[in-house]
């Protein structure tokens, strides 16, 4: 019987079909529901990594130890897992071993747009790229075999159109789990120099065994048909080829990596346009042009920046689109996400707007502090950055003889992710800024994922729970303070403390994230007579908020929506004139 | 051999995921191939949502194009005219006449538009808006706009509504069954 899913709920089903034994993984859009379903599913063992470095690791470990295993995680997260990866491809695997990779072209939710199809060539490791949420179930099965019959990590990449995308998807007959053995074997798994050398003679080896098979692979499919046009394509983009021309002839790879030069030749050969479409990165394109072939329409007609569509496909080859659309209505207000009502990232972000410091911000939630009215984050790089960069900052501040104090603010996932390493440099070596940790008890802009500080693991159940003031502590900060956000006068006061007192200093609130631990307070109401109209209230951002209509002349009151308020009081402590207060009945 | 495209748009939290669902697996109930795909993660904060519905004999790409959209479903006045440009000439769109103030509203930063209706009237000469919350509060649960407005292009789908009726049955918890039916049909009622 045929289900609609999700690509990643497919490779998750698939997983499990195939054998899996142990994965691993950090949350990240598009790849978080990969490993939430395994979980769900409740087959194979599971669990999320404090990142995707420990992610990546704890699956070689299971390869080792026999075990089919797979992580998972978003584009960037390979820049963490990067340097076991880099090592992984010489040692190869025991077990077969997949690493999920989500990109996200047109950054729906993503700080950069990253190609991770120049993590295959770079690692020389074979990459899957499916198609849809059928191909992304298969892939994975095709995927165990090849990464155990080569002796390589393979690499199964999805971009957001295929992760998030839903499809029908025929489930294929189980393979029974199969659990080699754990054998030492030094020059395999030891990394040195002189082991390494032979390990990478191989590696080039490999990579050649992988090229013939790529040319003989059902994998890599050629359609043929109409030959003025012939379209060289893979992963979703093969679906809008498909959309804007139907009866083209298309050569759609499933192996992204290596490429099959033979069969790109001959088919480059049969047609008389040659089109190569794939979005961000020029990785066929220069690859094909490196082996002599030619390219009629590429990146010089379709832009690395974003994503493919039918239309854009049409226009590269020369041809109107297929529709005409009415133009967009303009000058509507924006709808961005934002804190949701009741999140105790809002107060924070109130005192910190009003004292006009520089935070220095990292990457969850709070990061929408940045966008106005709040507009109270200067800097986000990436997962840890607040904290080295803040510290960066301090020293230079020092030399220039500025007496600020630069503040940095981050998540409790985010901290146990890569921030622990920062706070640890700040305190060896004499740092001197102000750190917040707004430990929510978990990991909230991804959808609320268990991490190392909630106290729950993702297959459900307990489990230890890290004191971050007792691991401040240790690390070396010598003042840790513990905030509630709620309370602006008293969140102001330890903000200026902690700007005024030399040296390190960490500040912690404990509030829980609203929406996972589904936190419901009394709202608020608003006496309309003692409300002037001054908008001070509405700097805090909220949605329950807003202003009713007023006569010609006057200035319109404030309303709170009562389904939407979850009571924070953050606007009742931001009136002047005692106007709000929890509403009665 | 034509595709049938569905656009849903909303706000982030209020059920757009729950009514592409129940259109998709309905569709897939008839048989029909089908691609369905929304855009989350940040948006799940407040922000606008849209989710794309394609069904038919064979179904390629989950991305609707503007233009080519042969309902729209709108949970919220703003996000109709947001995307009112996805519909065909001629297509239809349904939406929910609630409005929820945007953030950049909220915080005074910019004005609802007062003419919202009017303005989507102007795009659109196939527009119907509904007062889904007090259907939704009438059939139980203010949460069950999702359903009324799945229930608002029932009989406009080229699915029979007792497939739809079926799926919403299967896909409701136990005390959610009879809300939810309600709600469908309340919606079917009123467009
Ligand atoms: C290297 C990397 N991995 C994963 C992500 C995806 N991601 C963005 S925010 C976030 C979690 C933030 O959690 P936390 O720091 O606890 O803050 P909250 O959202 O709960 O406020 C994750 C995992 C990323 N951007 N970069």
């Amino acid at each position: 019987m045929k289900k609609i899913i999700s690509g990643n709920e497919a490779i998750a089903l698939s997983f499990g079909d195939s054998g899996g034994v142990f994965a691993s993984g950090y949350p990240g859009t598009p790849s978080t529901e990969t490993l939430e379903e395994v979980a769900r599913l409740g087959e194979v063992y599971c669990e999320w990594a404090p990142n995707e470095k420990v992610g990546l690791e704890s699956a070689i470990g299971a390869s080792i130890a026999g075990g089919r295993s797979l992580a998972t995680m978003k584009h960037v997260g390979v820049n963490v897992a990067a340097d076991a990866l880099m090592t992984l491809t010489y040692t190869g695997v025991n077990a077969g071993l997949i690493l999920m990779v989500a990109d996200d072209p047109g950054m729906h939710s993503s700080q950069n747009e990253q190609d991770s199809r120049n993590y295959a060539k770079f690692a020389k490791v074979p990459m899957l790229d499916p198609a849809d949420s059928q191909e992304a179930y298969d892939f994975v099965r095709v995927g165990f075999e090849i990464s155990e019959q080569f002796d390589t990590p393979l690499m199964l990449r999805t971009t957001t159109r295929i992760s998030h995308a839903k499809g029908c998807v025929e489930q294929k007959e189980k393979i029974p789990v199969k659990v080699g053995e754990l054998v030492k074997n030094v020059p395999k798994y030891v990394m040195l120099p002189n082991f390494g050398k032979l390990k990478h003679v191989e590696v080039e080896a490999r990579l050649l065994k992988l090229q013939e098979y790529a040319e003989t692979t059902p994998l890599n499919r050629v359609e043929m048909g109409d030959t003025e046009l012939g379209i060289i394509t893979s992963g979703v983009s093969y679906q809008h080829v498909k959309e804007a021309y139907p009866n083209a002839s298309i050569l759609k790879l499933g192996l992204v990596h290596p490429l099959p030069e033979k069969k790109i030749r001959e088919f480059a050969g049969r047609v008389k346009r040659c089109m190569v479409v794939e979005e961000m990165d020029a990785i066929f394109e220069e690859q094909i042009r490196a082996m002599g072939i030619r390219v009629d329409i590429g990146k010089d007609k379709i832009s690395y920046c974003g994503e493919v569509n039918a239309d854009i496909i049409r226009s590269a080859a020369g041809e109107a689109p297929a529709t005409v659309s009415l133009a967009p209505v303009e000058n509507l207000p924006q709808r961005p996400p934002t804190f949701c009502p009741g999140c105790a990232h809002r107060g924070l972000f109130s005192i910190l707007s009003k004292l006009k410091v520089f935070v220095s911000g990292d990457i969850g939630c709070y990061t929408l502090g940045a966008l106005p009215p709040l507009s109270a984050m200067h800097s986000v790089i990436d997962m840890g950055a607040s904290i080295s960069a803040a510290h960066g900052m301090a020293k230079v501040n020092e030399i220039a003889g500025r007496t600020e104090k630069p503040v940095a603010v981050i998540g409790d996932s985010t901290f146990f992710h890569s921030g622990i390493t920062g706070l640890l440099s700040m305190a060896y070596n004499d740092g001197n800024a102000l750190v917040i940790i707004m430990d929510n008890r978990t990991t909230g802009m991804t959808g609320g994922q268990e991490n190392p500080g909630s106290g729950q693991v993702l297959q459900g159940g307990s489990s230890k729970q890290v004191d971050i003031a007792a691991l401040v502590k240790v690390l070396g900060i010598e003042n840790v303070a513990e905030i509630n956000t709620y309370n602006l006068a008293e969140t102001e006061a330890a903000i200026k403390k902690g700007m005024e007192t030399p040296g390190p200093y960490v500040l912690i609130d404990k509030n829980p994230c609203i929406l996972r631990y589904r936190v419901k307070k009394p709202v608020m109401g608003v006496d309309q007579d003692k409300c002037t109209g001054c908008r001070a209230c509405l700097k805090a951002a909220c949605v329950a908020l807003g202003l009713g209509s007023a006569p010609e002349g006057e200035k319109p009151k404030v309303q709170i929506d009562p389904n939407i308020c979850n009571g924070c009081g953050v606007c009742t402590q931001l009136c002047k004139f005692d106007a709000m207060s929890v509403a009665k009945g | 051999m034509s595709v049938f495209n569905i656009v849903i748009a909303g706000v982030g939290g209020q059920g757009v995921l729950m009514a592409s669902k129940v259109l998709a697996e309905s569709a897939l109930a008839c048989g029909m191939d089908v691609k369905q795909n929304e855009v989350h993660g940040m948006a799940q904060r407040g922000g606008s949502v849209i989710s794309f519905v394609r069904i038919g004999e064979q179904v390629y790409s989950p991305v609707v194009m503007p233009g080519t959209a042969d309902i729209l479903i709108s949970f919220e006045p703003l996000e109709a005219l947001r995307y009112v440009h996805y519909l065909k000439p001629g297509g239809m769109l349904v939406y929910n006449k609630v409005t929820i103030n945007p953030s950049t509203v909220a915080s005074g930063l910019a004005t609802y538009p007062r003419d919202v209706e009017e303005q989507i009237t102007r795009a659109c000469s196939n527009a119907h808006g509904i007062e889904a919350l007090s259907i939704a509060q009438k059939a139980g649960n203010a949460k069950a706009v999702n359903m009324v407005m799945v229930g608002s292009v029932m009989k406009n789908l080229p699915i029979d509504s007792l497939v739809v009726e079926g799926v919403v049955k299967s896909l409701s918890k136990d005390k959610g069954v009879d809300v939810n039916l309600k709600a469908l049909s309340g919606g079917a009622a009123a467009a």
